[in-house]
């Protein structure tokens, strides 16, 4: 290594390319295309919807471009090389001294998130075209559609945290108008508000988090990076290097924490994510697989650093990020089991993962948790969009599986196929890709010493199997109820979702299998749920770990170079070196001496078999005995389970407690916004009667009275005299002038003379 | 030099000028005076020009003559219509821009 790391030594230099050096077009596009859509879109043959999908399928084009080449990027480089991220940014404005940027940071980490929700948006757009044919608001469908995925594929590759915010409120901004996109009914406006005002409870923490960074960090940046402490490297780099102070960097940790809650669906602001099912089905696919939920984790990933070092990750004992990750995972698992609507029994499941890839990120799984994200944004849109087939084409816009599904299984044979292999995914059994990332997290979580948490995974891994095999037995097996038994009744009973959705007339012929442009997404997804995980299958060895060697960076303390050219030439080139070996870096654990780190170092699990054989027992025994649960109560109405709840108090008690969610949301709404908001605006209504209004009626008043004065006094007398008297004084003096215009030449000519000797003797006497 | 002379002359050809431009009824012969009181004008400007050595009186003098000669020749053109329209050419006669 000393050999190596000699004078002569000159590292694999980084190889770019053009998609890596124009990744900023990949967010550029959508965001032009929903400008075009608003101005032209109604004028298009399809409305506009074209657009939307050509423009998402550029930028997976240009992602995919960028993740070739930065493949071949890390390809080149040595195993102990740190891959230099990407990064151009100019300078957007300037005021009083703070220089706020612009640009693209390419990493591993953003080229993952970018493809994966450029092709989820694009499956999602196409699967739209079908699934809101004739809506009456569908060009405007479209263009929210892709600025929600342009604000996301901008924030991913934010160099800088104020372009980050950019993007993250442009997402909070198109998630308000999808999931209120059916205003007119009450219940869809309520959950877009509520969705709306949770996320910007977050928010707050997302603005103190990035002022106290970049004010604690600046000074840093711009000695030793000579960039701003906005910059995303910089805060990375300073919040290793052993300069922050400790309660500084604690506090700015939780604050962008905070943020994460919100926007993810964490424990206790978790309560928007399944009201936003209000929305249309391709939206609650976007929203929860790839785009707004994800948010919130890739904030945690991003700035990995500032939460390694603010929240002591590899530290031992429980941290702020894996408590409300493990609380996240039981909790929604377990509200998941008292829920009709399957749309909602996937939002908890949400819920539940996401609190996976906190439960990872905060136990020092980094690239575990991260490739969850992965996996998991392919088998959820898959049942997102599984489950709007069948309320498409099957239970007439209902989602209630208890009152419209049932033995679906043989009506909807590709819907049926893709929703098992998704949802053996999702409980991540072996070798669906949800084992390859959660089994990992689950793994890593209890290698770095959180045992307490590993075995609340273990028990979410149980719950997640049970309620999946629920909602599954419910929709697809046992007798057929309600509006899946085929014969056409219209009743305006069922739910209305989607009742503003055009019904074709072959539509009410009972349930069917979807069309194509529903169907061929949906096996694309299940595709990859079933083989997205062998990209980093760790079961069989380092040389399958591929994502890994692409995606984690590399913890090497990176040492700046100066080589001095040739004669003639004073070339200066900055190329990064190793200065220790990858598995002793000090990045992370101590203050890097002689350069700079970029990345913690972290611990990987190594695998063993006997552990996911026992975690693969558990989902199996999940699937057992929820199986078996479920037929006794849905199909045989066996007496003993069927009115349990009412019979055992303990158990009613529970049932009640789920069936209330917690009463969260009654604390929200009832307490907290009672108690603040209803005394702040009866204050506000008696100082606006009172106060306000007593001001404005006094000053109302006396400005009539003045008015009156001035009406009589100055404008009467003063103005209007002014005026009657300069045309009354004309009148007279052009009569008086009136004789001298006797039309005679020879008096004109007399005048002339005249005037012109006086002129000429007043010259005169001026002279002399 | 006796400027005074010369000076003189002009002083009384415009004066002649200025009373013919007055009270002359004819039309023609108001245009003649203003042609005695613009040569009258020529007269003095040239006295000065001889009288100071520069040959700006007599260029100015020149002009005078060229513009007199066009002005003749439009007034000239405005006296034959109205004697067309009117059958006759006294000033007093044409008094319908009384105010």
């Amino acid at each position: 290594m000393n050999l190596l790391a000699s004078e002569s030594e000159v590292l694999a230099p980084l190889v770019s390319g053009w998609f890596l050096e124009h990744a900023w077009l990949i967010p550029v596009v959508p965001i032009i295309a929903f400008a075009l859509i608003i101005l032209v879109g109604k004028r298009l043959p399809m409305k506009g919807s074209e657009l939307g999908v050509l423009s998402m399928f550029s930028s997976l084009v240009l992602a995919a471009g960028a993740g070739y080449q930065w493949i071949q990027r890390t390809n080149r480089a040595t195993e102990e090389q740190f891959v230099e991220p990407v990064i151009k940014s100019w300078s957007w404005w300037r005021s009083g001294g703070f220089d706020f940027g612009i640009g693209h940071h390419i990493d591993g980490l953003s080229i993952l998130v970018l493809i994966v929700v450029a092709f989820i948006s694009t499956l999602v757009q196409i699967y739209s075209l079908e699934y809101l044919r004739g809506d009456r608001r569908y060009t405007h469908f479209f263009a929210a559609l892709t600025l929600f995925s342009g604000g996301m594929l901008a924030m991913v590759l934010a160099d800088n945290m104020i372009l980050f915010l950019l993007g993250w409120e442009i997402m909070g901004l198109c998630s308000f108008i999808l999931i209120g996109h059916w205003w007119e009914e009450d219940a869809n406006s309520r959950a877009a508000l509520k969705a709306f005002f949770t996320v910007r409870i977050g928010d707050v923490g997302l603005l103190v988090g990035i002022s106290m960074l970049y004010f604690s960090a600046n000074d840093w940046t711009q000695e030793h990076l000579g960039v701003s402490g906005f910059s995303i490297r910089g805060i990375s780099a300073w919040a290793l290097s052993g300069a922050p102070n400790s309660t500084v960097i604690t506090i700015a940790a939780v604050a962008l924490f905070i943020a994460c809650i919100g926007k993810s669906g964490q424990f206790p602001l978790h309560t928007w994510l399944p009201d936003a099912m209000a929305g249309p089905t391709p939206v609650s696919s976007l929203l929860h697989s790839s785009t707004m939920v994800v948010a919130g984790v890739y904030l945690v990933a991003r700035l990995y650093p500032v939460f390694f070092v603010g929240l002591d990750i590899l530290g031992g004992g429980g941290n702020l990020i894996v408590v409300i990750g493990g609380i996240t995972i039981v909790i929604s698992a377990a509200l998941a089991f008292v829920q009709n609507d399957i749309k909602r029994v996937l939002a908890y499941s949400t819920v539940s993962q996401l609190g996976y890839m906190m439960l990872g990120l905060g136990a020092g799984a980094w690239m575990p948790a991260v490739f969850h994200i992965f996996t998991h944004a392919f088998f959820k849109a898959c049942l997102f969009l599984g489950a709007g087939s069948i309320s498409h084409s099957a239970s007439h816009h209902s989602f209630d599986m208890k009152r419209d599904m049932g033995g679906l299984r043989k009506v909807m044979p590709i819907t049926f196929t893709t929703w098992i292999i998704s949802t053996l995914a999702l409980c991540g059994v072996f070798p669906f890709s949800g084992f390859f990332s959660k089994d990992e997290i689950i793994d890593n979580v209890g290698y770095s010493g959180y045992n307490l948490f590993m075995i609340i995974g273990l028990v979410g891994a149980f719950m997640t199997a049970a309620y999946m095999t629920r909602a599954t037995y419910l929709t697809f097996f046992g007798e057929p109820r309600g509006a899946s038994v085929g014969h056409a009744d219209h009743g305006d009973t069922h739910d209305t979702h989607n009742a503003h959705d055009a019904h074709d007339v072959e539509q009410s012929h009972g349930p069917h299998e979807s069309g194509l442009l529903i169907t061929v997404p949906l096996m694309i997804l299940s595709v990859l749920a079933l083989s997205s995980g062998f990209l980093n299958a760790t079961p069989f060895g380092e040389s399958w770990e591929r994502m890994k060697f692409w995606v984690e960076p590399r913890s090497v303390e990176v040492v700046e170079e100066t080589h001095v050219g040739g004669p003639g030439e004073s070339l200066i080139i900055n190329l990064p070196s190793a200065e220790e070996v990858h598995s002793k870096s000090v990045c992370g654990s101590a203050q890097p001496e002689t350069g700079i780190c970029y990345a913690p170092q972290l611990n990987h699990a190594p695998f063993k078999w006997l552990k996911a054989m026992m975690s693969m027992a558990i989902v199996f025994l999940g699937i057992a005995i929820s199986w078996i649960l479920s037929t006794l109560l849905f199909t045989k109405r066996a007496p003993r389970l069927v009115g349990l709840t009412q019979r055992v108090k303990i158990l009613g008690f529970g049932h009640k407690l789920l069936v209330n969610k917690y009463y969260l949301d009654v604390l929200y709404e009832k307490v907290i916004v009672r108690s603040i908001a209803y005394p702040v605006a009866r204050a506000a209504y008696w100082f606006n009667q009172n106060i306000l209004d007593g001001i404005l009626h006094a000053i109302a008043n006396s400005t009539r009275k003045i008015s009156g004065w001035v009406y009589k006094n100055v404008d009467q007398l003063i103005v209007d005299g002014t005026v009657n008297n300069s045309a009354t004084l004309t009148k007279s003096l052009g009569t008086a002038a009136q004789p001298t215009q006797s039309g005679k030449v020879s008096q004109y000519a007399a005048l002339l003379f005249s005037a012109a000797a006086v002129a000429a003797l007043v010259l005169v006497i001026i002279n002399t | 030099m006796f400027v005074n002379q010369f000076l003189f002359l002009g002083a009384i050809l415009f004066c002649i000028g200025v009373y013919g431009v007055v009270a002359r009824k004819n039309a023609v012969l108001m245009l003649m005076s203003i042609e005695i009181i613009l040569n009258s004008v020529n007269i003095n400007l040239l006295t000065f020009a001889l009288r100071n050595g520069s040959t700006d009186g007599h260029v100015f003098a020149l002009y005078i003559i060229a513009v007199a000669a066009a002005e003749v020749g439009v007034g000239l053109g405005l006296v034959l219509l109205v004697y067309r329209n009117k059958k006759t050419i006294s000033i007093d006669d044409l008094s319908e821009m009384r105010g």
